[in-house]
């Protein structure tokens, strides 16, 4: 028997469970984002972790610290575990807090999917973790997972490869979910081009991974099947062959670079204009732009294999395309440089961390046209060359927008402020510590220096002793950063609704911290 | 040779800029000294590209730098509410669209260039194994492996590490200046990259397939590089030494290297034909060990838990001696990590080394086998 919704079964709703519990059966956007952030920071340590023993073993030549086989395992799960576990459900953590409120909606469109799609990651987290203590340990190929390489692993192989569709099945769930909340749940009057960037940024990089996450899927189900019954589709004596394998990887893998930074980006556009105090320049072409570099960086993968011998038509249509790339990116940064022109500027956390951002992002933006050259990168890649500039995208632009979103927003979600001496601190010592560590590794890669050996010619070893010691600094740097956070959840300064002068959104008409459920009533946008 | 000028003016550009040493012909700061043509157009192109990517971003920083100075609220600079301009738009897309064009232009001259291994003056088969290279001198019944040199004891810090340190190899591939070398490259186990940074010549090796290269090289020298794709355990230990010598040179060695090989081949098929001892066979078994096996399985025989087994008191080494026979020379089905040595190795290498397992690590097997019986159980 079916009895109509009143508003009694409404205020049900209300009564939300407390403890662990709350979080187990959590369905909130605000909880649910609390939870994949939380998530994401610990395997950002974990990640980190890892790379702390790299950057040990590697202050010295000789080893010292940890065997070759270890050190490639170590290698291989630092770049899954920092890409699937830290970065991408960091972002995820944004879109769950931030796009109901900059919409006007009252949650996501399926809550329970919502849950659902969270709760899947601690178990691919595990697997990955626990891979280092079955007989071989973890996998030792690289996150890239070439085979023949990959076929040669033990158990922590097929691990990785459950984590990585665990993770896949979790991307997917929470791509539909932010394109059905984007697509049909905006306040009265919200056209798609009045969308807050941010929310512009989500709905581009959700197409994006339903796009190519399955293809990884499909990748790594033949690898898997490779393993273990017996096809060959990448094993020549049968007929397949290996590079096809990267061929479909990298199908996935570039996008997936894209996908790791445009809703950076879109956290930059609103971050840049409430402190310039200034309208975002350019908002049609900055989405277009958005749009263009979604498009063009579905068909540019092959440029991360310039040596596997090509035909020369492959390697010209790839290296063209990839240049293409650096046409609406350069429009990005130049409307950013042009929104804070003129403007009325002030350098709080946020906006430290937005021009930082602009700062780094450019010189790996250059480094990026200049790996696109075929004949450059034939002799850059798998060198510490590729190492920098991936890392100045990555950390450097991913993750300091990031940092830029979290002290942007932190007031907003936690009712307090956070402390802004603190703040940068944090700022500038990821600032010096990051460009000490991976700035000497352009030129390690000039010189010759392959990436992924525990081990190195004498040359190198002046570089890698800096790197390893600004290593260090930036890891330390980020524990800075859960000690303000953890502050600023207990307490400080109170909040007001509009915590930024500046700042322009539906969020900042919401209450700091904002009630549990909100927007029940859409807001109408003029 | 307008790109070699405009590569001059770049690179004087760039040197005038504070913190661009990267234009610098050293190789502490940039590109090892080019060597072959190739490399030379390569060097070029990344000063090229380094210059514009450095003036745009300069461009950037200077209207950002300048924003972050003087239009600050702090100041009391008023915001001005202009929200977009259509010429500037559309000039700032297509300024960039105009430069990357003009880029590819003198790239794809380079990529046509590193792609002509058409009519080469010799060939070598370079092939990728876990973990050394092999070159066959096709047509010249010359090929040897090219095995890491430096000794285990500076790897694990018990010996001062020497001036080659991880770039040193027992037999260079030599090869003559002046003449195109054409390489065809592939592999035996998993992906490998032959590269020889001052050649501009990097090459994956991929299993089943064999891809080609070239360089030519301009003058006498040693040139040394690295494997560059990741292949396991000791990806950092395979390192590539190239010798290019006046061809004179290069025809002596290569004569001395058939002479020898003959020598090694006679004494091979006479050492064959001999019925050794348990003792004789022990003692050249620890050395062809100490070469090949020790990598995995570790000088106690114990190997790495769970990745590779351990000898000692193993089931094969300690089993019927057929099977060790098997799996030594045509590798494992189960884990293929254990390579078939049955090429790499002599039959009295094989033997050797069988032999050795059984009778070392704490195993008192007793038994051996003998080269003959390797070659019969190779038919």
């Amino acid at each position: 028997m079916s009895t109509p919704l009143t508003l009694a079964d409404d205020a049900e709703h209300m009564d939300h469970p407390t403890g662990l519990l709350r979080w187990l059966t959590a369905t909130n956007h605000k909880d649910i984002g609390t939870l994949y952030l939380f998530f994401s920071f610990t395997m950002f340590l974990v990640g980190g972790t890892m790379a702390l023993i790299i950057r040990a073993e590697l202050f010295q030549p000789g080893l010292q610290i940890v065997q070759p086989e270890l050190f490639n395992e170590l290698t291989s799960l630092h770049g899954l575990i920092m890409l699937f576990g830290a970065f991408m459900p960091a972002f995820v953590g944004f879109a769950n807090w931030q796009i109901p409120m900059m919409i006007g909606a009252p949650d996501m469109a399926f809550p329970r999917l919502n849950n659902f799609s969270f709760w899947l990651l601690p178990p691919a987290a595990m697997l990955l973790v626990s891979s280092f203590f079955v007989p071989g340990g973890a996998t030792a190929a690289g996150w890239t997972l070439y085979p023949p390489l990959s076929v040669q692993m033990g158990p922590g192989m097929d691990m990785a490869i459950f984590a990585i569709h665990i993770l896949g099945v979790s991307s997917i769930i929470g791509s539909i979910n932010i394109i059905t909340t984007i697509l049909n749940m905006r306040a009265p009057g919200m056209t798609l081009m009045k969308m807050p960037m941010f929310v512009w940024g989500w709905l581009v990089t959700a197409y994006m991974l339903i796009l190519v996450m399955p293809v990884l899927a499909g990748a790594v189900t033949m690898l898997l099947t490779d393993r273990h019954f017996g096809t060959h589709f990448f094993n020549a004596a049968g007929g397949g062959d290996p590079v096809m394998f990267q061929h479909i990887f990298w199908f996935f893998g570039h996008p997936e670079v894209y996908i790791l930074i445009l809703p950076g980006f879109g956290i930059i556009s609103e971050v840049i204009p409430a402190f310039a105090r200034k309208p975002l320049f350019g908002y049609r072409s900055m989405v277009f732009a958005m749009c263009a570099i979604g498009l063009i960086s579905c068909l540019v993968w092959a440029h991360h294999m310039f040596t596997v011998g090509m035909p020369v038509a492959g390697q010209l249509w790839f290296m063209y395309a990839s240049l293409l790339v650096a046409v609406p990116t350069g429009v990005k940064v130049f409307n950013w440089t042009a929104t804070m022109w003129k403007g009325s500027l002030s350098f709080e956390t946020p906006m430290l961390f937005a021009v930082g951002f602009i700062f780094v992002f450019v010189m790996g933006g250059v480094t990026g046209v200049i790996l696109a050259i075929a004949p450059v990168d034939i002799q850059m890649q798998d060198t510490y060359y590729v190492v920098a500039h991936f890392h100045y995208v990555m950390v450097a632009g991913s993750l300091f927008a990031m940092f830029a979103g979290a002290y942007y927003w932190l007031p907003k979600w936690t009712g307090h402020m956070y402390d802004e001496t603190l703040g940068r601190w944090h700022f500038w010592l990821s600032m010096i510590f990051f460009n000490l560590t991976f700035f000497v590794m352009h030129f390690l890669g000039l010189a010759g220096m392959p990436r992924r050996i525990p081990d190195y010619p004498l040359q190198f070893a002046d570089f890698n002793m800096i790197a390893s010691i600004g290593a260090f600094g930036f890891g330390l740097t980020q524990l800075l950063f859960l000690y303000i956070v953890i502050k600023c959840i207990r307490g400080g300064e109170k909040a007001p609704a509009k915590v930024w002068d500046g700042a322009t959104g539906l969020e900042w008409t919401l209450p700091s911290p904002p009630p549990h459920h909100t927007f029940e009533t859409p807001p109408v946008i003029a | 040779m307008m790109t070699s000028d405009l590569a001059k003016l770049m690179m004087v550009a760039s040197l005038a800029l504070p913190g661009i040493a990267i234009a610098n012909g050293e190789a502490k700061f940039g590109f090892q000294t080019p060597q072959t043509p190739v490399a030379h157009q390569i060097y070029d192109l990344h000063l090229i590209v380094l210059g514009i990517g450095v003036a745009i971003a300069l461009v950037v920083f200077l209207f950002m730098f300048y924003a972050i100075l003087r239009h600050r609220r702090s100041l009391g600079h008023q915001a001005s509410q202009f929200s977009d301009n259509k010429a500037l738009t559309i000039v700032w897309t297509a300024i960039p669209l105009l430069i990357v064009v003009g880029m590819a232009f003198p790239a794809t001259r380079t990529v046509v260039a590193m792609k002509n291994t058409s009519s080469p003056d010799m060939t070598v088969k370079v092939t990728g194994y876990q973990w050394k290279w092999r070159y066959d001198y096709l047509g010249e019944n010359v090929s040897f492996y090219s095995d890491l040199s430096t000794p285990r004891d500076q790897i694990e810090n018990r010996a001062q590490k020497g001036e080659n340190y991880l770039l040193e190899v027992d037999n260079p591939l030599v090869v003559p200046v002046g003449k195109k070398v054409r390489i065809l490259v592939t592999a035996n186990d998993v992906i490998h990259s032959w590269w020889v940074p001052a050649f501009g010549v990097k090459q994956d090796a991929i299993p089943g397939f064999v891809r080609d290269s070239w360089f030519e090289v301009d003058t006498p020298g040693i040139y040394r590089g690295q494997c560059a794709e990741l292949c396991g355990k000791e990806h950092g230990f395979m390192p590539i030494v190239v010798e290019a010598l006046p061809e004179e040179q290069y025809k002596t060695w290569l004569a001395e290297q058939r002479t020898k090989n003959k020598v090694v081949a006679a004494a091979a098929s006479a050492a064959a034909e001999k019925t050794y001892t348990l003792d004789e066979l022990k003692t050249e078994g620890e050395k062809v060990y100490g070469r090949n096996c020790v990598a995995c399985h570790q000088a106690n025989g114990q190997g790495v838990p769970g990745a590779f087994p351990a000898l000692a008191h193993g089931p094969i080494t300690t089993g019927p001696i057929a099977g060790h026979v098997d799996i030594v020379m045509n590798g494992s089905k189960k884990n293929p990590a254990m390579a078939a040595w049955k090429g790499q190795l002599s039959d009295i290498e094989l033997a050797a080394v069988i032999t050795y397992e059984r009778n070392a690590f704490g195993n008192t097997m007793g038994d051996m086998v003998q080269p003959k019986e390797i070659a019969a159980a190779a038919k």
